[in-house]
């Protein structure tokens, strides 16, 4: 019991020195008058909810926990149970006490989870000494020094050093990620094992650290129906169950006083008007909706806390919400389900040329340019070229490039450019973009450069179809035949090719026309900014850094793994239940207790019960949903 | 203009909606969200009258519980 507050202590004191009254007061004999044995107690437990009553009164509050409390049990003491009055009270308090250690432990929980902001940036003056500094006040372009075990505190590029970094704050991914010279890194994460010198890219204001945060901070904010409805709920219930337990008590009250004994309806019959007071009593002991009021807003919180330590970033307990009713999702291709880098998947030498020297030849021939097809050709040659090898190039514009290499006359390039050497260039089977060869004007055969899918691409879509989603589509730029064999390889069912931007929009209204449940976009946040807000869920994946990206979507991804996707899917779900258990929980042994209590069935202890007791239930339910279980 | 406040006191969920509720209906405030969980204020409204609001909008959480208050 370390972690509770002074007050919380001095609480817990209270309950065990009146509880121990109470048993007291029911033991010795009856020295004293009852009402002065248990006023006793009654006033130690009670008097700071008679206290807050009395003043929330004169502030207006008359449908106030405190007041209602109060009343309650003040009615009890006058209608002679004094046990039963200070036993609610003491109750009650136990319950309350319970309930502020849990919401804030789980509040602390949740806090710990997003505890990534760097308290202090170490920054480089111009002697070479450093200084402590508040990342806010750290301005762009300036050199900050982070030690091993430190947080990045701001976003910046390695100027000296190299490390690796664990990212884990961010993304949820465990395996560290290496940085060297010329990179960029981002704040948040946790420099692990060298010394780096960094130049600030960013302010702070605009740093991941501060965007994540800000987005989180935001997330509760925007309530869910779920949310919504509580909230309209509780306005409503509490005057409701007050004007009923008014009633319960006038109308027998009065109909005992008026009508004669002889001719009193069977429900009368018997009953006295401290009876009829009783069970209003324990209506008002009900009447707070507190159970709900706090354990649907601490599910969502959870939730979206435990999303946020696998690197799912939800904006909203609407979105939440939404994902966990989605049967209908669609994928951008490229840089989505694939890697968004063109590699060579294939080479096809034609006779006896050796698919090496091929390989080398276009390398060499294309090596004076940037294009990612020269950047893929090189990557794959297993040694560095030398460029002294290339004498004479000259670039024929959208065909290809001839030069000379080791002094062999060379042409690299697409079939057009197969025309012009006036050769005959072979198809392939394999989808992809090709690049033809010709060696001293003999065809020499042609390699494919195309994008892979990620590793985790059909795993991801195989969790999603079990996870219960209906129909899994993938929309795309590229022509039929990548996206067909792209589609065939992740089992995918429906893809539409060769869509510009305002096609990828259009088809998107056509399937959210479609669908019964929500649906849900995922893309690389590049260029896909206008379907990202036009579906119900817009998912942003690889956002560390993409700003565009944090600003459209509703759900961003920290890393690039589709299966996230399925993660977060889960998370949505078992959200979802916990908040829809917690609601039909507590309405139901709310309604059952009042039912019992209009009836005279239910003690008031049972109310107390109703009310606190199932506040604390619904609360270590709602903590469930901080945690998730890690599937990778 | 849009900014948070921390709250110290905030301690039942249910008067956090019902300030929340009160402070919706002071003249000028355009958006206004108190957290239970968070301990936070969002209020947002217009930058000339902002002070004056978040006068009115601290005398309505202390209306609904006496003991809270808004840390500026």
């Amino acid at each position: 019991m370390q972690s509770l507050s002074k007050s919380q202590r001095l609480t817990l004191l209270r309950i065990l020195l009146s509880a121990v009254l109470l048993i007291l007061a029911g033991l010795l004999p009856p020295v004293w008058h009852p009402f002065v044995l248990y006023l006793i107690p009654y006033a130690l437990i009670g008097w700071d909810i008679l206290w807050k009553a009395v003043r929330n009164i004169l502030h207006g509050q008359v449908f106030d926990e405190n007041f209602l409390m109060a009343l309650a049990t003040v009615g009890a003491f006058f209608t002679g149970e004094y046990a039963e009055a200070v036993f609610v009270m003491l109750f009650y308090q136990v319950g309350e006490l319970f309930q502020d250690y849990a919401v804030g432990k789980s509040r602390k929980s949740i806090a710990a989870l997003m505890d990534i902001r760097p308290d202090v940036a170490h920054l480089e003056q111009t002697d070479g000494s450093l200084a402590e500094t508040d990342p806010e006040d750290v301005a762009v372009g300036s050199v900050i020094v982070v030690k091993p075990g430190e947080r990045v505190p701001l976003d910046g590029m390695v100027m000296e050093g190299a490390s690796s970094l664990d990212t884990a704050a961010l993304t949820g991914e465990s395996v560290p990620r290496d940085v060297a010279v010329g990179d960029n890194v981002f704040s948040g994460c946790i420099n692990q094992t060298g010394l780096l010198r960094l130049q600030v890219t960013k302010p702070y204001g605009e740093s991941t650290v501060a965007r994540v945060l800000e987005l989180v901070e935001n997330a509760s904010e925007k309530k869910s129906r779920s949310e919504q409805f509580i909230t309209r709920f509780a306005r409503y219930y509490t005057p409701v169950v007050v004007l009923a337990a008014a009633a319960l008590f006038a109308i027998p009250s009065l109909l005992l006083w008026l009508l004669p004994a002889a001719s009193l309806p069977a429900f009368l019959a018997g009953t006295t008007w401290t009876g009829w007071l009783h069970r209003a009593l324990v209506f008002l002991v009900i009447s707070c909706p507190c159970a709900l009021v706090i354990s649907v807003p601490l599910s969502f919180f959870g939730g979206i806390g435990g999303a946020g330590k696998c690197g799912i970033l939800i904006k909203g307990g609407n979105y939440l919400e939404a994902l966990a009713k989605a049967d209908t999702v669609i994928f951008d291709k490229t840089g989505t389900l694939t890697e968004g880098v063109f590699s060579v998947t294939a080479v096809h030498p034609e006779g006896d040329f050796d698919p090496k020297t091929l390989l080398e030849y276009a390398a060499l021939a294309e090596s004076w340019s940037d294009h990612p097809i020269s950047q893929s050709l090189k990557a794959a040659c297993d040694k560095s070229l030398d460029p002294a090898r290339v004498t004479e190039t000259e670039e024929i514009a959208g065909m290809g490039v001839r030069a000379t290499v080791d002094g062999r006359h060379i042409a690299v390039g697409n079939s057009r450019l197969m025309e012009r050497e006036r050769v005959m260039a072979v198809p392939c089977e394999l989808p992809g973009t090709l690049v033809h060869v010709t060696v001293e004007g003999f065809y020499a055969g042609h390699i494919v450069i195309s994008d892979r899918p990620k590793a985790d691409a059909a795993t991801a879509i195989a969790g999603l179809q079990r996870a219960g989603v209906k129909r899994v589509v993938m929309l795309t730029g590229d022509t039929k035949e990548v996206a067909g064999a792209m589609a065939s390889a992740l089992h995918i069912q429906e893809y539409h090719a060769e869509l510009l931007p305002a096609d990828k929009v259009a088809w998107t209204e056509r399937i959210l026309a479609e669908s019964q449940g929500k649906v849900v976009f995922v893309g690389d946040g590049i260029n896909d900014a206008p379907v990202l807000t036009r579906a119900d869920i817009g998912i942003a994946m690889g956002a560390m850094g993409a700003d565009a990206a944090i600003e459209a979507a509703d759900v961003v991804l920290m890393d690039d793994r589709p299966t996230k996707i399925v993660t977060a899917m889960t998370i949505a779900r078992k959200t979802v239940t916990i908040v829809r258990e917690n609601i039909w929980f507590a309405l139901g042994v709310k309604a059952l207790v009042l039912v019992l209590g209009a009836l005279n069935l239910a003690s008031m202890w049972a109310a107390v019960f109703a009310d606190v007791g199932v506040a604390v239930i619904a609360i270590l339910n709602a903590m469930r949903a901080l945690h998730v279980k890690k599937e990778h | 203009m849009k900014k948070r406040f921390a709250m110290k006191n905030l301690d039942c969920a249910n008067c956090a909606a019902k300030m929340e509720a009160a402070i919706g209906k002071i003249d000028g405030v355009q958006s206004v969200s108190v957290n239970f969980l968070t301990q936070k204020l969002t209020l947002e409204a217009p930058e000339d009258r902002f002070d004056e609001i978040l006068e009115l909008a601290a005398a309505a959480c202390k209306k609904v519980d006496a003991d809270c208050q808004v840390v500026r």
